[in-house]
């Protein structure tokens, strides 16, 4: 017979006690396991061409034309209906990807190794805000920027990362939440340290003076550097406590746009889904809720593995995205406290005295309570070749957690 | 000679103000020397190094590394002083925020670990599920919500039972817990009287009488309208008994309901009369019979009950001490009576009188005729016999006359195993035979030899009515019957109290006992009231308003009240 409570302990403390350090980058085909030529991954659950969000198409377009199998978009689109190309999640290849989330065969990814479990997770390079790939953005500009970042900033930081031994991703960020970081939506701290941390590496390695300006800057100024190691970091922490028979725990939360997904470690691979939700965001200028798309990307993985929206009480400086008061921060992370299992042992929060970030969601107390997580993320436009819009706060559907709860019920017999 | 140890931790960060203070923890602990925890950087470890705690784990550490040393007296104080680390760092430390709305019991008791009790007063068909997560989180639960079902009552407070915990309700309204009113209830001064009750404005009536008294609670215990019925047994009210009971501050108890079910009220008052201090008691509705027996005082209503117990708590009787009634002396399986009268009244008023000791006497003339004796001839269980009936006096003398028939029935029935106490009346005076206790003396001795030589004891109580100047002489009368073995008194009621003490003894230790409550802790109970309020806002205002520390808990129904899901989450309960 199952034990619930020891299956569910034994799967936040490999959530806990993974240690990610990220330790260099590769072309994506010559890591990620089951990678191919013709395999392109994407965000969140399983999805096919007909069902794909407008950020996606456009992402998935803009890899070709990277990839230099299209030189147009209709030559692109051409080629993804034909059935040529193979979709699959990132997720199911041990990669992340925020938003659209696309990995094609030959972008670089970041490799982060859990020290204390051995197994490893991938995510490409962050581009920044604004008119981006993940954001479904492929003009000539997104390309060459995603082409820069593939032949001279990748390459740079592998070397620098090796020089450096790693950089400990946990360490890290329990550091940064005490600088105000959530460790999904705000960055900025996190970002800031991984650049200071390489900086010496980069201008030791670098080909010269110039690249390595271009590389420390280029890092400097984006605050979401850091949030692809951070996502695959999550990542292998989630990975670590994947598949744990009679664990009520949730191992993957992901979104493509169209469907928001989840995995419940007792119940193996198996996605449960449902609609993706509407953002509650603050927009850019001259944008509205009217040019959100639903709910995208792998970002997710930061709150579930006890990060993001579920450490709002930590980032008072973006209280902007919930209302505008830190008490809803608080009551954010007291909230999240509600349905998950454990509190983190090494992220914690200062304005709590300390108190252990919500970690572990179960799903047996999200359906009890009829509490959904929170979740902090980015907003894409809806059509392909616009980019970000917004950001806010979502929530996923409840019936996936009430699917997964009957699973469960179904599986083991209850 | 003293040690260093170290622990070098990969991977973690600590803020260096959180470090700095585990650092003095350790340095204070007993036995330890000094203590570094720092982050390994160059600057730290030259810190380190001015003080000589350094050993080679800490010259390779690095950046990165969270490095824990101690300079200890032995080798065992310093693993003992890196034991530590943990338990240091995740000291939980009372949440300063206390504007949270918690959304379960289990956050709110974060909040707020010292409350003791939980109010609860959502919509019926949950308060049960509701009730269940208080009592498993070991709280009190104050009930207040209606609509629950008997069978949720029964086993909510088996439940709490087995943990010593009260269930106060369903349909519970009022309560005084340590001088603070939950649910509806009055302002009343602290005091030496304890209260409990099946019924909430009786509570608040009696209350508020003791305070416009002069006096005040310790206590005022709410069970619940339906505690005191036959199925749910008087769960609540007798815990809450046993707890004022045991109370050195509650010098006197009330006890106030409705007429509750007749094997109830037996229980409750066979509880009540070993509680060793006064015990007043209202059974609304219910006509005392007596003002007093030992330490129990019935009063006629709930004024009285208020009056009574005001007057006990300020003039303190002495402490009733029970007569020895050698229980011991009767064999296994002797449990009834039998009263052989030849006076009708005296047979009535002993029928009336028992009825606050045994469930059911039979008669010839009973008291209501679901007691009467099919036969007249032949008892059944308790049976009470007036001899002088016309059914024995066709062709014969009365009793009071002829003794013949009554030493017959009262040889047969000392040969019955299960009779315990034969009971008799002598009535003298003028018109009366001219010396009973010459033929009944001798028929009582060798009805008690009967019960003797077939291993029994046999009591037998006999009244004798009359006064010396009668020609048969009081004294005269009374002298051989003692002699002959009989428990005498002149007083009837006197003579029915003690064969009814008697038999209530002996078939309290037939009985099967029920298993006993887990007794309730006192000490929690009596701790300055805290407390986590669910449903109606109003009641979370008013502990507010008494200055009482409380967490209105922002609740909704479990799974949103889908049954299919409710189920499978209670099933799963059984997997943890």
């Amino acid at each position: 017979m199952i034990n619930i409570t020891e299956a569910n302990k034994k799967v936040v403390e490999a959530f806990m006690e993974a240690r990610p350090v990220v330790v260099g980058t590769a072309k994506a085909i010559e890591v990620i396991p089951g990678m191919h030529k013709d395999l392109f991954l994407h965000a969140g659950p399983p999805i096919t061409w007909e069902r794909m969000a407008g950020p996606m198409k456009g992402a998935m377009v803009g890899a070709l034309i990277f990839e230099g199998r299209a030189k147009t978009a209709e030559e692109a689109n051409k080629l993804l209906e034909s059935g040529q190309i193979k979709f699959a999640p990132c997720h199911e290849h041990a990669s992340v990807g925020p938003m659209a989330g696309v990995i094609s065969p030959s972008m670089a990814v970041f490799i982060v190794e859990n020290k204390t479990h051995g197994n490893k997770a991938y995510s490409g390079m962050n581009e920044g805000r604004g008119k981006v790939l993940r954001m479904g953005a492929y003009s000539t500009e997104v390309i060459d920027r995603m082409k820069w970042l593939n032949d001279v900033y990748a390459p740079t930081m592998d070397a620098a990362l090796k020089s450096a031994g790693g950089v400990d991703i946990r360490s890290l960020l329990g550091k940064a939440l005490h600088m105000g970081d959530d460790g999904h939506n705000r960055l900025d701290a996190a970002s800031l340290l991984f650049t200071t941390t390489l900086a010496p590496h980069i201008a030791k390695v670098a080909k010269d003076a110039a690249t390595a300006s271009d590389v420390v800057r280029f890092m400097g100024e984006n605050a979401l550097t850091i949030l692809n190691p951070v996502m695959a970091a999550c990542k292998t922490m989630t990975d670590a406590g994947a598949n744990v028979e009679g664990s009520t725990i949730v191992t993957v939360m992901a979104r493509n746009g169209t469907d928001f997904g989840i995995r419940v470690s007792g119940l193996g691979d198996r996605w449960f889904t449902g609609p993706a939700g509407q953002v509650k965001a603050l927009y850019f200028p001259g944008f509205t809720v009217n040019d959100a798309n639903p709910d995208i990307g792998d970002s997710t993985i930061t709150e579930t593995a006890g990060i993001g929206g579920f450490a709002m009480a930590t980032a008072p400086a973006i209280v902007t995205f919930i209302s505008g008061t830190a008490k809803d921060a608080v009551q954010t992370t007291m909230d999240m406290y509600e349905i998950t299992y454990a509190e983190h042992k090494y992220f914690t929060i200062p304005f709590l005295e300390f108190r252990g970030t919500p970690t572990g969601v179960d799903i047996r107390k999200v359906v009890e309570k009829s509490m959904l997580p929170r979740v902090n993320t980015g907003v894409a436009h809806k059509d392909p070749g616009v980019g970000q819009v917004g950001a806010g706060v979502v929530t996923p559907p409840m019936n996936i957690f009430e699917d997964a709860l009957v699973a469960f019920a179904e599986k083991y017999g209850i | 000679m003293a040690v260093i140890k170290a622990q070098i931790r990969t991977g973690v960060y600590y803020d260096s103000a959180v470090l700095m203070q585990l650092q003095r923890s350790l340095a204070n602990l007993p036995g330890v020397g000094d203590a570094g925890v720092i982050m390994g950087t160059d600057t730290n470890k030259e810190l380190l190094e001015r003080i000589d705690l350094v050993s080679p784990e800490v010259t390779a550490s690095r950046e990165n590394d969270l490095v824990i040393v101690v300079r200890a007296d032995n080798e065992k104080t310093a693993d003992e002083a890196i034991a530590k680390v943990d338990e240091l760092l995740t000291a939980k430390k009372a949440t300063t925020e206390t504007n949270v709305r918690p959304k379960s019991i289990e956050a709110a008791n974060e909040i707020l670990p010292e409350s003791s009790w939980v109010l609860i007063s959502v919509a019926g068909r949950y308060a049960a599920r509701v009730a269940r997560q208080a009592l498993a989180v070991g709280k009190h639960v104050f009930l207040f919500s209606d609509n629950v079902s008997v069978e949720d009552e029964i086993s909510l407070k088996a439940e709490a039972a087995e943990k010593g915990l009260l269930v106060m309700g369903p349909d519970c309204g009022t309560a005084i817990v340590s001088g603070i009113g939950l649910g509806f209830a009055n302002k009343v001064r602290k005091g030496p009287i304890g209260m409990v009750a099946a019924a909430g404005t009786g509570l608040q009536q009696v209350s508020s009488r003791i305070h416009q008294l002069g006096s005040g609670l310790t206590f005022g215990i709410g069970t619940g309208g339906r505690d005191l019925s036959e199925k749910i047994g008087g769960v609540t009210f007798l815990m809450a008994l046993d707890v004022l009971t045991r109370d050195p501050e509650t010098k006197v108890i009330v006890l106030v309901s409705k007429p509750p079910a007749p094997k109830v009220a037996e229980e409750v008052l066979r509880v009540a009369r070993k509680a060793g201090k006064p015990v007043v008691v209202n059974f609304i509705g219910r006509t005392p019979i007596s003002r007093q027996v030992g330490n129990l005082y019935f009063a006629s209503g709930l004024d009285d009950a208020a009056a009574i117990a005001v007057e006990l708590a300020k003039n303190p009787p002495a402490p009733y001490v029970a007569p020895e009634l050698g229980l011991k002396r009767f064999a296994k399986g002797q449990k009834y009576l039998r009263g052989l009268f030849s006076g009708g009244t005296l047979a009535y008023e002993a029928q009336h009188l028992l009825t606050e000791y045994l469930p059911k006497v039979y008669a010839n003339a009973p008291i209501n005729k679901d007691n009467k004796l099919k036969d007249a001839l032949v008892s059944v269980e308790h049976t009470i016999v007036d001899l002088g009936e016309d059914e024995f006096t066709v062709g014969r003398l009365h009793p009071m006359m002829d003794n013949e028939l009554r030493i017959r029935r009262l040889l047969d029935e000392a040969k019955d195993p299960e009779v315990a106490v034969i009971m008799l009346d002598v009535v003298i005076g003028f018109g009366s035979h001219e010396d009973p206790a010459s033929e009944l003396a001798p028929a009582i001795a060798k009805a008690k030899d009967v019960a003797k030589k077939a291993g029994r004891y046999l009591e037998v109580a006999a009244v004798v009515t009359g006064t010396e100047e009668d020609p048969q002489k009081l004294s005269a009368q009374i002298e051989p019957l003692k002699k002959a073995g009989a428990w005498v008194s002149t007083s009837n009621e006197e003579v029915v109290r003690y064969v009814g003490s008697i038999l209530q003894g002996l078939n309290a230790v037939a009985t099967v006992e029920k298993p006993a409550a887990t007794p309730i802790d006192l000490a929690v109970l009596k701790k300055p009231l805290e407390a986590i309020n669910i449903g109606l806002e109003s009641f979370y205002d008013n502990l507010k308003v008494q200055g009482t520390p409380t967490v209105h808990l922002d609740w909704r129904p479990s799974a949103g009240g889908n049954e299919k899901l409710i189920g499978i989450l209670e099933r799963m309960k059984k997997y943890e």
